[in-house]
């Protein structure tokens, strides 16, 4: 039984908890960001990630004391949690944007960031999203829509070539895990391995809430593909190397940034050596600011950088940037700043084209060698 | 061939455990005509227990044999979710015993999210890796793979619900659940603690969750706070599909629901020449529970009986 003392403090918490105030305590305007990824569910670590990314951000920008229109300002980062689910999705993205963010930076997943981008262009609230790479993303025809990382059209493109050119895989078979992102990454992949000449056995669907993959896999042995190509999150990545090398299935094993964590070699142990996947953009420690912000994030935060949290960083930055150039926290005005960035980031010079898409991303491959993903190239993507 | 007799291994680990699993679901039932929601939960739990176990006693004593090991781990989670289905029945079903049908299953979804929610801020939100105790082998069975945790898993559900069987049907605590699944108020009168047998049945399905739970975790060498809930359903299902109330049939509706699952999506992509693919494993599974009901509406093994008052 809880006491009813407890509630009412709970809910008073609830209530006024989520900053209402116009001001901070030194008289300083309090101008509200928001920001939105998984913070439970089976990615919730990737979700806390791109959090602190963001929220990092915030702080630096908040310690050059800024001033818009005369005005000292300090930033607020407005965290929200969409479970990953695209229905969680738009009532958060409601409820930012009727807590007059100026922003928003996310979301993380494909599948969130596009149902929430249709609120976000309704109401007219610019969206930087550090992750979401689905191609239907910045192809809506919103102008409230941006991303900084190179999309699925650029990463299964070079991710199918890789396989047929470089692996040498003839015989290929495609899961996929049924989100906006992993469905896409998988028909780009595709088409990329039937346009370099390679052949596709099977393709193969689960979902994120699954573990057990033996009886796709076991099919999938039958077929005895060379290498399988696998459109997903580390969630599931991690438990499907374990099976695969159950199974005795002797294949490689591709997938693209979803996969390539820490997350997916804590999962799949000494199972995942020899798995390849790629990210976009450069190892953190060839981007142009990376080992720093390692350093930072981990003095900060006490724990390594998960995946994503340097490009929330820099999506985050694009947006206070293009506010500082405007001097104007109308969205309406500020938004032409934002398509006109030019900023050098933490993960490399970001411009945006006329849809909003990062121009020139590059995508790196790696492998797991000795229980780690070891660099192994990148290839910049053609646009 | 070969890919066939995988496919049936596939289903049979996966149906052994959705059997253990349903086991709890069918005694709660037939008991009080109540399904208990929050079951799929204590599966979590009892895996979210025993890995804490593990990783404590290997971290404190290295040395420390693997079989004892399990045991301690088995013995703790198992207690841990008697505990736990005590006091779930105590606190959440009894209160209501006499209320409408539709209160006790509310609260039984409100124990469920309550207990996710914890175990979510026990054990932190990652996937957990589940360190592989024993040296893993495979081994070539007429032309299929399967792991030493999966021979396992078969071999400890068909020995645990043998014992269950012989419990209900042959000894003097059997005898007492079977008089109160058939009348309670009978069953007092007859000198029956009600209450406790009520308790009692709880505490054994719970323990059965914790096996499964710990096996699962072995088998897919990951456990973490969401793992409960698709499993209960999909074991639901499994009971509902063997005929609800009825141990056979919950053993038989979990090896089946298995098997179905595991060849449906082996095979549904070649019956309708790739028409339909593997996502739609779930919707072959529900098709045939759905066909089953239609011609059998107390599912394979119900019987017959009249409504409750």
């Amino acid at each position: 039984m809880v006491r009813p003392i407890f509630t009412v403090i709970v809910t008073a918490f609830l209530l006024f908890g989520c900053g209402s105030e116009k001001e901070t305590n030194d008289g300083r305007k309090i101008v509200n960001i928001g920001h939105v990824g998984p913070l439970t569910g089976p990615i919730s670590h990737l979700g806390k990630d791109n959090e602190r990314g963001a929220s990092l951000a915030v702080d630096e920008a908040n310690q050059l004391a800024l001033v818009i229109e005369g005005e000292p300002i300090e930033f607020r980062l407005i965290s929200q949690d969409d479970e990953a689910n695209p229905q969680k999705a738009t009532v958060v993205a409601q409820k930012l944007v009727d807590s007059a963010v100026v922003g928003v930076v996310g979301h993380l997943n494909s599948g969130t960031t596009i149902p929430a981008s249709t609120i976000y262009y309704d109401s007219n609230v610019p969206q930087v999203s550090p992750s979401a790479t689905a191609i239907d993303y910045t192809h809506q025809g919103y102008e409230t829509a941006f991303r900084v990382m190179a999309n699925d059209e650029q990463q299964g493109q070079v991710l199918g070539d890789y396989a047929v050119k470089t692996l040498e895989a003839r015989n290929i078979a495609i899961i996929d895990d049924r989100s906006a992102y992993g469905k896409g990454l998988a028909d780009e992949f595709e088409r990329a391995v039937i346009k370099a000449g390679g052949n596709i056995l099977t393709r193969e669907f689960t979902d994120i809430t699954k573990t057990d993959f033996t009886a796709i896999l076991t099919t999938i042995k039958g077929l005895k593909p060379d290498l399988i190509f696998y459109g997903g999150m580390d969630s599931q990545a991690g438990p499907m190397m374990k099976q695969i090398k159950n199974l005795a299935l002797a294949v490689e094993f591709l997938a693209g940034d979803g996969v390539q964590t820490k997350q997916f070699m804590v999962l799949s142990g000494a199972e995942g050596e020899g798995a390849y996947a790629s990210s976009p953009g450069l190892p953190l420690d060839q981007m142009a600011g990376g080992k720093e912000f390692r350093e930072k994030f981990k003095q900060v935060y006490r724990e390594d950088i998960q995946l994503y949290a340097p490009f929330a960083y820099d999506a985050a930055f694009v947006m206070i940037n293009a506010i500082m150039r405007a001097n104007s926290l109308d969205p309406k005005t500020y938004a032409p700043f934002l398509r006109d960035t030019d900023f050098q980031g933490v993960t490399g010079r970001i411009r945006f084209d006329d849809r909003g898409d990062l121009e020139g991303g590059s995508i790196s491959i790696y492998r797991v060698t000795n229980g780690e993903w070891a660099y192994i190239e990148t290839i910049s993507g053609s646009d | 061939m070969d890919i066939f007799a995988q496919q049936v291994l596939n289903g049979l680990v996966l149906g052994s455990v959705y059997a253990l699993v349903a086991l709890g679901y069918t005694m709660v039932y037939g008991i009080l005509g109540l399904i208990n929601f929050a079951h799929g939960e204590v599966v979590m739990i009892g895996a979210m227990v025993a890995l804490a176990v593990v990783l404590f006693l290997t971290s404190v004593s290295p040395g420390l044999s693997p079989f004892l090991v399990i045991i301690f781990a088995g013995i703790l989670a198992i207690l841990v979710c008697m505990a736990l289905a005590f006091f779930i029945e105590r606190l959440a079903y009894r209160p209501l015993r006499n209320a409408p049908r539709l209160a006790p299953l509310i609260t039984a979804i409100g124990i469920s999210i309550l207990l996710q929610n914890l175990a979510m801020i026990i054990w932190g939100r990652k996937y957990k890796t589940v360190p592989e105790i024993f040296p893993k082998e495979t081994f070539e069975l007429y032309g299929a793979s399967i792991t030493t945790v999966q021979i396992f898993i078969i071999a400890i559900s068909a020995a645990i619900m043998a014992g269950l069987l012989v419990i209900v049907h042959f000894t003097k605590l059997g005898r007492a659940m079977r008089a109160t699944s058939e009348s309670q108020r009978v069953a007092g009168l007859m000198g029956i603690n009600v209450n406790k047998i009520i308790s009692v049945t709880f505490m054994i399905g719970a323990a059965l969750a914790a096996i499964a739970g710990i096996l699962v975790a072995a088998n897919y060498s990951v456990a973490h706070y969401s793992m409960g809930f698709m499993l209960g359903l999909k074991a639901f299902t499994a009971a509902v599909l063997g005929g609800i109330g009825n141990l056979g049939g919950a053993v038989l509706g979990g090896l089946l629901l298995g098997l179905i699952e595991s060849i449906g999506a082996g095979y549904i992509g070649d019956l309708t020449g790739g028409f339909l693919g593997s996502h739609y494993q779930d919707v072959f599974a529900f098709v045939v529970l759905i066909i089953v009901l239609v011609f059998r509406p107390t599912g394979i093994m119900g019987e017959r009986v009249s409504e409750r008052a």
